[in-house]
C-alpha cells in the first residue's frame, strides 16, 4: 500500500512485478514523476532532479526465482540484494561474476540499472555480458521480458542491453536472468609498486598483452606512488600469479606475491566510491601500501558508513573515466596535479578519479580540467558532494546524433517522462 | 522496370488499399512511380558510379538469396557502395522516395536476413573492406564491414586474436556478425559479436549518421551499441565497426572422446561445466553426424558410437595441463573411449574438419535437409534429445544432431526428400515441433543464425504481444519509416506512431494490413 514519507512523496513497494507494472501504469496515467529505489546506495548519481510524485522501491521484490545450478543460471528479482544473491550462489560453488564495490545494501537490480563493476570485469565483463535477459515494467502499465533463460540466444532485439545502464529511465527492471560462474578454487596476487607513471604504464600494458587470463589486471595510484595489480583464479592461481610476476619483472618491475589477497581487491574496489580512502581516525590511506598491511582482513578499507547512498557528503567527488588503456600515464599525471587517488582497470581503460575534499569550486575547476585533459574519453562525476553536484552535468557529454537517437528511444519507452525524470544523460 | 515479379499476395494486398494498382513490394507498400523508379536507379549511379548499380535481372540472381536458398527473392537494384559517404547517399535516396532497402554482407546467413525485399534495394556492402586501424595498445581493431571474420584474427595476428568464430568465417563479413550477433565454437568461454565490438558508426534510414560507443567502454547513455549488434539489419547499417581483441592463448589443447549414448556424453558436458572447467569449445555429434562426417572427413573415427565429444581446451599451459588430466578424467568416469588428443595444428585442424563436415556431409545422406538452431539449457539435453527422436520415429525422417554442447545451442539436421511429394513441409512441421521442445524446456528459437525470415512465425511462441511491442519501440525509435529491411523479425507487419501526438489511422491499418504499435 502507498504511504507518505517525510515530505511529499509517496512511497510504493510493489510485491510482484505485475504489482509494479501496475503501480508504475497508474503514475504514468496521472502523469506523475516517479523515482526508482533499490538499496539507495547510488542515489546521488546522475543529474540532480526535483522531487518525484511517487518512490517505487524495490525491496518488496527481493526473491530468487530460480537457481539452476547445473545451467549455472539464476532468475533473480531486482530488490534482491547483490551480498544475499552471491551468498546464494555461494552455497553451490558459484558466482555472480560482478564485484562492484557495495556500501552495504546495493541490489541486483540497482548494479544492473547503473552498470556498476568492479575488478573481476577484466575476466568476465559487466552487468551488460552477464544479464542474459530481463523483465521490465513499462510505463504504459505492462511487464515486457527480453533475451531469454539460456546463455545463447540471439531472438528478438536485446532490450536487456538497453536496460543495463538505463538508470531506469526506459522503465523498472523487476526480475533479470543471470549467467553466474564457478567460484573460483583458489585466488592469487601480485602487485608491482611504482613510484613513477611511467613504470605504472608499462607494468600494466605488459600485463594487458600477455596471454594471462586474469581475473583482474588493476592499477592503483595516488602521490606520485601506485602499484600494478594482477589476480590469478583456479586450481592454478599460485602459478598464474608467479607468471605474472615474470611478466613484471621482464617489465621492470619487482612483484610481491599475495596468496591472501582478498584485502588488496576490497580496496580498489573501495577506491571507486567517496570516502573510501578516509581511515576511521581521518588519516588518508595510501591504496596499495595500506591494503598489504591489512592483507587476510578487510580492517584495512576502513571506509565511511554510506549515508542513504550520498557517499560525496564527505567532500570528495569521484570521476569515472572512460578511456582508453594507453592513456593511464596521463591519468596518473592528471590525477596528482589535484592530489587526486587513482584505481583502475588497466587492460579496459577504465578509471575512478577521486578528488580531495575541498572547496566546491577547487573541486568543480578540477573536474573541468581533467575532462579538457582526456578529452573526448567522457568523464562522469558519480559521488559528488551536493556543492559540486549542483553545478555541473555529471555526465559531460554534448549534444550530438548519438544523444539525438538516445532522446527518440526514451521518448518511445517513456513518452511522457515518468520514470526518473532528468535524471539520466541530457536531461532525460 | 526491370523484370521483377511481385509475389501474388502481395499483389492483392496492394490492391486491397483501393484505387492503387497492383503493386509489389513487399510488404504492401504502394508500388514507385515509372519516374521515381527511373530517379532511383540515376541516382544510384551517381552516388556509386555505374558499375556499382546492378539491375539486369540475370545479373541480380546473384543476390536472390542469402545461405537459406528455399527463399527467393529478386530486388529491384543492387547497389555495392565503397564509402561510408556512398551509403549515406544510398539510404537518403531510398528514404526520399520511400523505397525499402536490405544490407548484404557476404550472403552466408542461414534464416533469409539477408532475403531482398521484391522491388526494393539490396545494399551490398562486399565492397567496404579496409581494415582502417590496428590499435593493439589499446586492444582494438576498426574495420569496415565488408572485412571477413577471419581477416580480423589476421590482421591483429600473431600476438591477439578475435574470438567469435562462426563457421564460415571464410566468407562471412563483420558487418553480417554485427547484424546477427555471431556466435561461433567458442563463444562458451569467449561469448559472442556482442562482447566484442566497442564502437560503430551506423547510417541511420534516414540517411543520418550516427557514431555509437568507441575504442572505450560504459560511454555515458543508453547502450544503443549493445541493441544494434543482433538487429539483424532493421536498425541500420553498420559502415565502420570498432572491435576488442584479445591476446591468444599460450597454449590449445584438442581432443575428442567417444561415448555409448549421447545422454552419457551429455552428462560428461555438465560435469566438465560445474568443475569449473571452461573449455574453448566443447562440440558434440550423435551416431548419425558421426557417419556422415566420417564419410567425408576419413578421420577413423568408430562407425559403431553414440556420440563424440570434441572439447578444445584454451589458456596459460600450466592451467591448460592441469585441467587437462581432469576432464579426461570425467569423460572416463562417464565411459567415454578412443580418445584422442591432437598431437599437431594439423591433426587439431583434422578433429575439427570432422566436426564442420557434418553439415555439408549431410547431402550425401540425404538430398535435402532443414538444419535448426534452438537452444536448451544444458541440464535438459537427454529430455530434448529423446523428444527429437520420438519425433524423427513419428515422421519416419532422420535428425542427425550436431551441437555446441557447452551453451546447449542445438543444430538438428532434418533430413528429407524435396521430390518427394508433401515431404519438405513435413520435415518444416517436425523442425517447428523441435523449436517447440526447445521453448518447452526453456530455451530459445534461435542461438545464433538469427531469427530473419525463417523464424519470425514462431516469435509469438518465445515473446508475447507485449515483449514484441516493446521490440517495436525500439525499431521506430531507430527506422520510423520503417524501410531497413522489412519483413524481418518480427512476425506482423508493425507501423510506426508518431511519438507523442494524437492518434491517425494510417491507411494501411484501416485495410487491416497491418496493426499499430
Amino acid at each position: 500500500m502507498p504511504s507518505a514519507s517525510s515530505a511529499s512523496v509517496v512511497v510504493q513497494r510493489p510485491g510482484s512485478p505485475e504489482q509494479g507494472a501496475e503501480a508504475l501504469g497508474a503514475a504514468a496515467r496521472e502523469g506523475q514523476r516517479v523515482r526508482i529505489v533499490g538499496g539507495g546506495t547510488k542515489l546521488g548519481w546522475g543529474n540532480q532532479v526535483a522531487q518525484a510524485d511517487l518512490e517505487l522501491r524495490t525491496e518488496g521484490l527481493s526473491r530468487l526465482v530460480e537457481h539452476n545450478e547445473g545451467d549455472l543460471t539464476a532468475v533473480v528479482e531486482a530488490g534482491m540484494g547483490l551480498a544475499e544473491a552471491q551468498e546464494a550462489f555461494a552455497a553451490a560453488g558459484q558466482m555472480l561474476s560482478l564485484d562492484p564495490p557495495d556500501p552495504g545494501g546495493a541490489t541486483v537490480g540497482g548494479l544492473v540499472a547503473t552498470g556498476d563493476s568492479g575488478p573481476m570485469r577484466h575476466r568476465y565483463g559487466a552487468a551488460r555480458d552477464l544479464v542474459l535477459g530481463v523483465t521490465a515494467a513499462l510505463p504504459d502499465g505492462r511487464l515486457a521480458h527480453a533475451g531469454g533463460r539460456v546463455i545463447k540466444n540471439v531472438a528478438g532485439y536485446d532490450l536487456a542491453k538497453l536496460m543495463c545502464a538505463s538508470y531506469g529511465t526506459l522503465g523498472v527492471i523487476v526480475e533479470v536472468v543471470l549467467r553466474l560462474h564457478p567460484r573460483p578454487a583458489a585466488t592469487a596476487s601480485v602487485g608491482a609498486p611504482v613510484a613513477t607513471a611511467d613504470e605504472l604504464a608499462t607494468g600494466a600494458a605488459a600485463l594487458a598483452r600477455a596471454p594471462l587470463e586474469l581475473l583482474s589486471l588493476d592499477v592503483a595510484w595516488h602521490e606520485g606512488r601506485g602499484a600494478v595489480l594482477a589476480r590469478a583464479a583456479g586450481s592454478a592461481a599460485l602459478d598464474a600469479a608467479q607468471a605474472a610476476g615474470r611478466v613484471l619483472l621482464e617489465a621492470g618491475l619487482e612483484a610481491e606475491l599475495h596468496e591472501d589477497d582478498e584485502a588488496l581487491w576490497e580496496e580498489q574496489r573501495a577506491g571507486q566510491r567517496a570516502g573510501a580512502g578516509v581511515r576511521d581516525d581521518g588519516e588518508r590511506g595510501s591504496g596499495y601500501d595500506d591494503a598489504k598491511r591489512g592483507s587476510g582482513s578487510n580492517d584495512g578499507e576502513g571506509g565511511s558508513a554510506p549515508v542513504n547512498g550520498e557517499r560525496g557528503d564527505g567532500g570528495e567527488a569521484v570521476v569515472r573515466i572512460s578511456g582508453r588503456p594507453d592513456q593511464l600515464a596521463e591519468v596518473a599525471s592528471v590525477a596528482d596535479e589535484h592530489g587526486a587517488r587513482v584505481v583502475g582497470r588497466a587492460a579496459l581503460g577504465l578509471f575512478w578519479l577521486t578528488l580531495p575534499a575541498g572547496d566546491p569550486a577547487a573541486t568543480l575547476a578540477a573536474i573541468g580540467a581533467l575532462r579538457g585533459r582526456l578529452s573526448p574519453s567522457p568523464c562522469v562525476v558519480l559521488d559528488a558532494p551536493e556543492a559540486v553536484r549542483a553545478s555541473l552535468d555529471p555526465w559531460g557529454v554534448g549534444e550530438g546524433a548519438e544523444l539525438a537517437l538516445g532522446r527518440r528511444l526514451k521518448a518511445r519507452f517513456d513518452p511522457q517522462g515518468t520514470c526518473n525524470p532528468g535524471l539520466f544523460v541530457g536531461g532525460m | 522496370m526491370d523484370g521483377s515479379l511481385a509475389p501474388a499476395e502481395s499483389a492483392d494486398s496492394a490492391s486491397a488499399l483501393g484505387g492503387e494498382p497492383a503493386a509489389g513490394t513487399g510488404d504492401g507498400r504502394p508500388e514507385l512511380s515509372p519516374a521515381d523508379a527511373d530517379r532511383l536507379v540515376a541516382g544510384m549511379r551517381r552516388i556509386c558510379g555505374e558499375d556499382a548499380v546492378i539491375t539486369h535481372p540475370h545479373d541480380l540472381r546473384t543476390y536472390e538469396s542469402d545461405g537459406l536458398l528455399h527463399y527467393r527473392a529478386t530486388p529491384r537494384l543492387a547497389v555495392l557502395p565503397r564509402t561510408s559517404e556512398e551509403v549515406q547517399g544510398v539510404l537518403r535516396l531510398c528514404h526520399e522516395l520511400g523505397v525499402p532497402w536490405v544490407a548484404r554482407g557476404s550472403g552466408s546467413g542461414l534464416s533469409g536476413g539477408a532475403l531482398p525485399v521484391e522491388d526494393g534495394v539490396l545494399v551490398v556492402l562486399s565492397q567496404m573492406r579496409r581494415v582502417l586501424e590496428v590499435d593493439l595498445d589499446n586492444h582494438r581493431v576498426v574495420v569496415e564491414p565488408g572485412v571477413t571474420n577471419v581477416q580480423v584474427s589476421q590482421a591483429v595476428a600473431p600476438d591477439f586474436f578475435y574470438p567469435p568464430d562462426p563457421s564460415s568465417q571464410i566468407v562471412c563479413s563483420i558487418g553480417g556478425n554485427v547484424a546477427e550477433n555471431s556466435g561461433g565454437a567458442h563463444c562458451f568461454k569467449y561469448g559472442f559479436t556482442t562482447n566484442y565490438v566497442t564502437g560503430l558508426e551506423v547510417v541511420l534510414s534516414d540517411g543520418e549518421v550516427v557514431q555509437l560507443g568507441g575504442h572505450e567502454l560504459d560511454r555515458p547513455g543508453y547502450d544503443l551499441l549493445g541493441a544494434f549488434v543482433g538487429s539483424e539489419g532493421t536498425l541500420g547499417v553498420a559502415t565502420r565497426i570498432t572491435l576488442r581483441v584479445l591476446p591468444k592463448p599460450e597454449a590449445t589443447k584438442t581432443f575428442v572422446a567417444f561415448f555409448e549414448t549421447t545422454t552419457a556424453a551429455g552428462e560428461t558436458v555438465s560435469d566438465i561445466v560445474s568443475a569449473g572447467v571452461v573449455p574453448g569449445a566443447i562440440e558434440m555429434m550423435d551416431s548419425l553426424a558421426i557417419e556422415c562426417s566420417e564419410q567425408m572427413a576419413h578421420a577413423g573415427y568408430p562407425l559403431d558410437a553414440g556420440a563424440v565429444l570434441l572439447v578444445e581446451l584454451d589458456g596459460p599451459r600450466a592451467e591448460c595441463d592441469a585441467r587437462f588430466d581432469e576432464v579426461v578424467a570425467i569423460c572416463e568416469r562417464h565411459g567415454g573411449r578412443d580418445l584422442r588428443v591432437a598431437r599437431d595444428e594439423a591433426e587439431r585442424e583434422l578433429l575439427w574438419k570432422t566436426r564442420k563436415a557434418a553439415f555439408p556431409a549431410m547431402g550425401r545422406l540425404s538430398p535435402h535437409y532443414f538444419v535448426q538452431d534452438g537452444v536448451i539449457p544444458r541440464t535438459r539435453l537427454p529430455d530434448v534429445l529423446d523428444r527429437i527422436r520420438g519425433l524423427s520415429d513419428q515422421y519416419g525422417m532422420q535428425v542427425a544432431n550436431v551441437f555446441h554442447a557447452g551453451d546447449g545451442n542445438l543444430h538438428p539436421l532434418v533430413c528429407y526428400d524435396g521430390k518427394k511429394e508433401g515431404e519438405a513441409q513435413r520435415a518444416e512441421e517436425l523442425s517447428a515441433l523441435i523449436l517447440e521442445a526447445c521453448l518447452d524446456a526453456g530455451g530459445s528459437i534461435t542461438g545464433e543464425h538469427g531469427v530473419g525470415v525463417d523464424k519470425k512465425r514462431h516469435m509469438p511462441k518465445q515473446f508475447s504481444e507485449c515483449d514484441l511491442d516493446a521490440f517495436q519501440r525500439l525499431r521506430c525509435a531507430f527506422d520510423p519509416a520503417g524501410l531497413a529491411n522489412p519483413g524481418k523479425l518480427m512476425p506482423t507487419p508493425r507501423l510506426c506512431g508518431e511519438v507523442p501526438g494524437p492518434y491517425r489511422e494510417h491507411p494501411l491499418e484501416k485495410a487491416g494490413l497491418a496493426e499499430r504499435f
